[in-house]
């Protein structure tokens, strides 16, 4: 897994609330057994006026100037809801982004992103909106630095301080491998099984 | 101290606790799909790791298969068949149980789990699919997860998972004539909101629930990611119990009577405290029919569509508005003025063999035919669904109105294996995601439940049994 630390980029807006995963990667985009070549298909219904010429719709963020470099995803409530395909993070990632900050996030969204390195922030509408605030006004783009270590997105000289739980946060830190990290408590497996084994004996089929 | 339904399979199953909300839980059955499953099995063996318990993982082919009559591994989508050939051979490797197309018992993974007795009661079951909560509809905590967590299932029997909180939602009142356990998870949608059960583990309670057949409650729970909920469950009882009798993976014999005095304790406590409660009282609602492309869009089958000036927040003004440019309605006007393109009938939602009969026994009382215009389709959830469905000669019924009768999977619930209604169509469907571009390029579906697909069908408009009278 890729490592988080800290990250400076331009932040693009989508501000609506239940964006779905298959909105961010449609079911006919994941053309392969395998996490890659997903970028393209991303946000492909709002992205396309016509998803199989892959003309583009001007009037969607991804496609305008300002926003050709985003790195940084803003949403509304419940980002990611829907299907739990994981492609919608890995499409995410390919296309460049490594945060994603919304009002609350989906919780299997919010698993997958972890255990991928694309850094999900839950921020309060508030927050979210002081933070946009200065792109309002000015018209300019807007610069996020997002810090891991220190749990802080700055933008000039607002600077937000946002939640993880710990164990979460150590885990993008390091970029661990869950699988191996959960392996050294082999033995306590195993003595749950001893004597789970025991009370329901019916879960154990033979191998 | 007094537990809920949840905290007590949260302890059962805790192998070790790893911050104040984190646990490693024992995972004690994995199913697979060749959509996400393959993935998942084909990175494990990529970093050289095993399955390290395989006859507690299963998996079966429905998200892309073919679901015409005479299918074989091509799909309309010129890559599907790549994940099936992949699946097989993964899951051929790994020693994991296949139901593969040509397996009698294939059909679509939340239907099989409690078919086949593979989610039981009180177990803990995950699969790379969101609507896994179904199976809290036999009372198994079941959620879904990515393809990553199922590896890391699939090579430790555990998964670190942070505990959600409590949530009971009681329904009560004795459901009218015609409303069926999908127009209740429609309703609690509306009520609630498609976010309104985030961070929770909800349980579903009350004299409505308990009433339901223990297909319905799997229809209820289906939807319980609808509300963006970690699962949805239901305490079982003995309806559930006589349910599970001679499954196939089931205990049977001696373990029958020993898992039968476990499951009895599988109940939150009388006095056992609840994050959040809401009590609804559904004695008086009627079918319910989706206007809009979140599933919380759901009015009334007789309703009148909201103006988006009436939507409670800034943000719910400008999605209920772009929600009805796409699916081209208008406020003000009833869901009867919508003429549709097609009908779907299936779904881990909706195609066990009591929805089937229900929609079979309209047709047969009514003698409607579908109407001209108008492509419908059903498509078993299983074999076995499938094979008890044609012993009682439903699929003659279906036929005769006018339906087309398939192989059983998830089909046209999305467009997975390449398969597509027309683009722009207006479809009638017992799925449960009205998602934009979901069943296809601009289609516009409308949930509801069996009863109001084939009523619609026959109508050639959205309609529902309760609102043609």
């Amino acid at each position: 897994m890729k490592v988080f630390n800290e990250h400076v980029g331009v932040a693009m807006p989508l501000p609506e609330d239940n964006i779905n995963t298959d909105v961010i990667i449609p079911s006919r985009e994941m053309r392969t057994v395998s996490k890659s070549g997903l970028a393209d298909g991303l946000f492909a219904p709002w992205r396309y006026l016509d998803p199989d010429s892959r003309e583009e719709n001007p009037s969607f963020a991804m496609n305008k100037a300002a926003y050709r470099d985003a790195s940084i995803l803003i949403a509304g409530k419940n980002f990611g809801c829907g299907s739990s395909r994981e492609h919608a993070v890995w499409a995410l990632m390919e296309a460049g982004f490594k945060v994603v900050i919304a009002e609350s996030f989906a919780t299997i969204f919010y698993n997958n992103a972890l255990r991928n390195g694309l850094l999900a922030i839950a921020l309060d509408r508030r927050l979210i909106d002081a933070l946009a605030a200065p792109v309002r006004d000015s018209g300019a783009v807007d610069v996020l630095s997002v810090n891991l270590t220190d749990q802080t997105i700055s933008a000039g000289a607002m600077v937000v301080r946002f939640e993880i739980d710990p164990d979460a946060k150590e885990m993008l830190l390091e970029g661990m491998d869950e699988i191996s990290l959960t392996q050294r408590n082999a033995l306590l497996i195993e003595a749950f099984e001893r004597s789970d084994r025991e009370n329901r004996p019916w879960i154990y089929l033979n191998d | 101290m007094s537990l809920t339904l949840v905290d007590k399979l949260w302890s059962m199953h805790e192998v070790h606790r790893l911050s104040e909300r984190r646990s490693l839980l024992y995972i004690d059955r994995i199913f697979l799909h060749e959509r996400t499953g393959s993935v998942a099995l084909r990175e494990l063996e990529a970093k050289q790791r095993k399955v390290r318990l395989p006859s507690h993982a299963f998996c079966t082919m429905d998200h892309i298969v073919d679901t015409t009559p005479g299918r074989s591994d091509r799909t309309l989508m010129p890559s599907g068949q790549d994940f099936i050939v992949a699946t097989r051979s993964a899951a051929q490797e790994a020693s994991i149980r296949l139901f593969d197309i040509d397996d009698p018992d294939q059909g679509i993974v939340h239907v099989l789990s409690p078919e086949l007795g593979i989610a039981l009661p009180g177990s803990t079951l995950i699969c790379p699919d969101s609507h896994t909560c179904t199976l809290g509809g036999v009372g198994a905590l079941a959620w879904g997860v990515g393809s990553t967590e199922t590896e890391h299932a699939l090579a430790t029997s555990t998964l670190r998972v942070e505990r959600p909180q409590n949530y009971r939602v009681s329904l009560d009142g004795e459901l009218p004539v015609g409303v069926t356990a999908k127009d209740l998870i429609l309703y609690v949608i509306r009520e609630l909101s498609a976010s309104g059960g985030q961070g929770y583990a909800i349980e579903f309670a009350g004299s409505a629930v308990e009433s339901l057949s223990v297909e319905g409650r799997l229809t209820l729970c289906n939807m319980a990611t609808e509300l963006s909920a970690f699962t949805g469950i239901i305490a079982p009882d003995q309806k559930v119990f006589d349910y599970f009798r001679d499954r196939d993976f089931a205990p049977s014999g001696p373990t029958w009577e020993l898992a039968q005095a476990h499951w009895q304790d599988l109940k939150s406590d009388p006095d056992a405290v609840f994050d959040r409660e809401m009590a609804l009282d559904v004695s008086q609602i009627g079918p319910q029919i989706s206007w809009g492309t979140s599933p919380q869009h759901t009015i009334d089958a007789s309703g009148v569509i909201p103006t988006p000036a009436d939507a409670p927040s800034g943000l719910q003004h400008s999605s209920w508005a772009k929600a009805q440019a796409y699916m081209q309605i208008r406020p003000g006007t009833r869901l009867e003025d919508y003429p549709i393109d097609a009908a779907f009938l299936g779904s881990c939602t909706n195609s066990r063999l009591s929805d089937l009969r229900l929609a079979a026994d309209y047709l047969r009382h009514s003698g409607a035919r579908v109407a001209p215009s108008v492509k419908a389709l059903c498509v078993p959830g299983s074999g076995r669904v499938k094979r008890a469905a044609e012993a009682e000669g439903i699929d003659e019924v279906f036929r005769e109105a006018g339906f087309e009768w398939r192989e059983p999977g998830c089909s046209l619930c999305f467009f997975a294996g390449g398969e597509r209604f027309a683009e722009g169509a207006r479809v009638i469907s017992t799925t449960n995601r009205n998602f934009e571009g979901r069943q296809g390029l601009g289609v516009r579906t409308h949930l509801a439940s069996p009863l109001s697909v084939v009523a619609s069908a026959c109508a050639g408009y959205l309609t529902s049994v309760g609102s043609q009278a």
